[in-house]
């Protein structure tokens, strides 16, 4: 834990020096907000149109996160480094993973606003607790899933294109779940909670992806 | 006293696809010893390095690191062995300060260790600038105190003194020369240097083995051959 604390904190100091990874997911959702607002050509949108559309511009917004996730451990030689301390490798699965959800939540504090002031019809107030919950899950599955596909691509030659490759698929499910779930929150006259059966699906797909994540990440880091 | 040699190596292999870097090489190298690997570029050298430090896994061959066979027993020297390379292993956006502090908290070492090493480099006064905007002299200084924050049984040097002028040379003495007290392997393509601090020579060429033992018994034909 101690470990894992420690390269969070270097991770989030890092973003803090260079603002190289949020700012660009931020500006990247916003774009793409201003982008549908045009595509769609519809003033609003609401319920399910508007859950997908929220969750599809999160989820390729996250990839540009993923795919910086290990940049400066590549670059600057952090993986070596790590390696030779004494401390568990799933550390750095952990504080990688708590990294990109830290960056998510900060994404998703400009980008839902935004959101609601460029294309969502609904009031954005009654549902907000629900869709937190829903997004909080959603980050989950996002930041474990990107941590074990960036720490693949990686070490490979076309890791920029690796992560979106390996990621999205694996993704596909979350952002279903995601989207289902978020939908009836989003709706006109939406209820307040989200679909219980859809909140359990994406629960239990980032409980199944943190297990596999844990097994396997030992292995990742070897050259 | 352990008797047992501080680095044991029997037949180590290593390939890089069809490449083999390294190709049945065996050495003893006693506590407190310094094995000087010479060779070329391209020779093995730094895979050797590699290997002894954890990061890399032989293919074939026998490796033992301070009596603990690798890679199987790796977690266990991790935290005695010091690494000093061609990258300093630090992050270039943090100072030179931060990245002490985050390896000292890594590796469970007290955080005062981290300016009395820079003060013994003297890089105390310029600790907190980004790593970025130091001249490569420094930036090796702060590597070696990276190298020895942990205090390491067994120090891995891969041409130290690279970039240093004579009197960057030794304020870093003491933490990694002789004076250390630590088993040492060391790389330089500065052969004559490496042979005044070894007690025990590897000789490398294209991986294989040309000469291992005293550095007393390699002949100047022998040298001039190693670098041909």
């Amino acid at each position: 834990m101690r470990a894992a604390l420690t390269v969070l904190r270097k991770d989030l100091l890092l973003e803090l020096r260079t603002f190289e990874t949020v700012p660009a997911m931020a500006l990247f959702s916003v774009t793409t907000f201003v982008i549908f607002h045009f595509a769609l050509n519809r003033a609003t949108i609401d319920g399910q149109l508007a859950a997908g559309v929220l969750t599809t511009t999160l989820l390729f917004a996250a990839m540009l996160g993923i795919n910086r996730l290990f940049v400066a451990e590549r670059e600057q030689g952090g993986f070596d480094a790590f390696l030779l301390a004494p401390v568990d490798r799933t550390a750095m699965l952990v504080a990688k993973a708590a990294a990109l959800f830290a960056f998510l939540v900060v994404l998703e504090v400009i980008a839902v606003p935004a959101f609601a002031l460029l294309l969502l019809g609904p009031s954005l107030g009654p549902p907000l607790p629900g869709l937190i919950a829903v997004l909080a899950l959603a980050n989950t599955a996002f930041a474990v899933i990107g941590t074990l596909v960036s720490a693949i691509a990686v070490h490979t030659r076309a890791r920029d294109l690796i992560g979106p490759i390996i990621g999205l698929p694996l993704l596909i499910p979350a952002l279903i779940a995601t989207a289902r779930a978020a939908g009836p929150l989003l709706a006109a006259h939406g209820s307040g909670s989200p679909p219980a059966k859809w909140i359990a699906i994406l629960a239990l797909y980032d409980l199944v992806f943190a297990l596999v994540a844990y097994a396997v990440f030992d292995f990742l880091l070897e050259e | 006293m352990d008797a047992r040699p501080a680095i044991e190596l029997r037949g180590l292999t290593r390939h890089f696809g069809e490449r083999t870097a390294l190709r049945d090489v065996s050495v003893e190298v006693p506590p407190g010893a310094t094995l000087a690997v010479l060779g070329r570029n391209g020779a093995g050298k730094s895979t050797l390095l590699r290997i002894l430090a954890t990061l890399l896994r032989p293919h074939a061959g026998e490796v033992s690191v301070l009596g603990e066979p690798l890679p199987r027993r790796g977690f266990a020297v991790r935290g005695r062995l010091g690494l000093l390379g061609h990258d300093p292993l630090l992050y270039t956006d943090l100072s030179s300060r931060e990245n002490l502090h985050y390896h000292a908290r890594l590796h469970g070492v007290r955080p005062e260790r981290v300016d009395e090493l820079l003060e013994r480099v003297q890089m105390a006064g310029r600790g907190d600038e980004p790593v970025r905007l130091l001249s490569r002299g420094m930036l090796q200084r702060v590597a070696v105190c990276r190298a020895v924050l942990h205090a390491p049984d067994l120090l891995l040097l891969d041409e130290p003194r690279a970039n240093l002028d004579p009197g960057a040379g030794e304020l870093i003495e003491p933490l990694i020369g002789r004076a250390s007290g630590c088993t040492r392997v060391l790389t330089s393509h500065d052969p004559q240097a490496a042979l005044a601090e070894a007690d025990v020579v590897l000789g490398l060429k294209d991986g294989r083995v040309t000469y291992a033992g005293a550095p007393g018994g390699l002949a100047a034909a022998d040298l001039k051959e190693l670098y041909a």
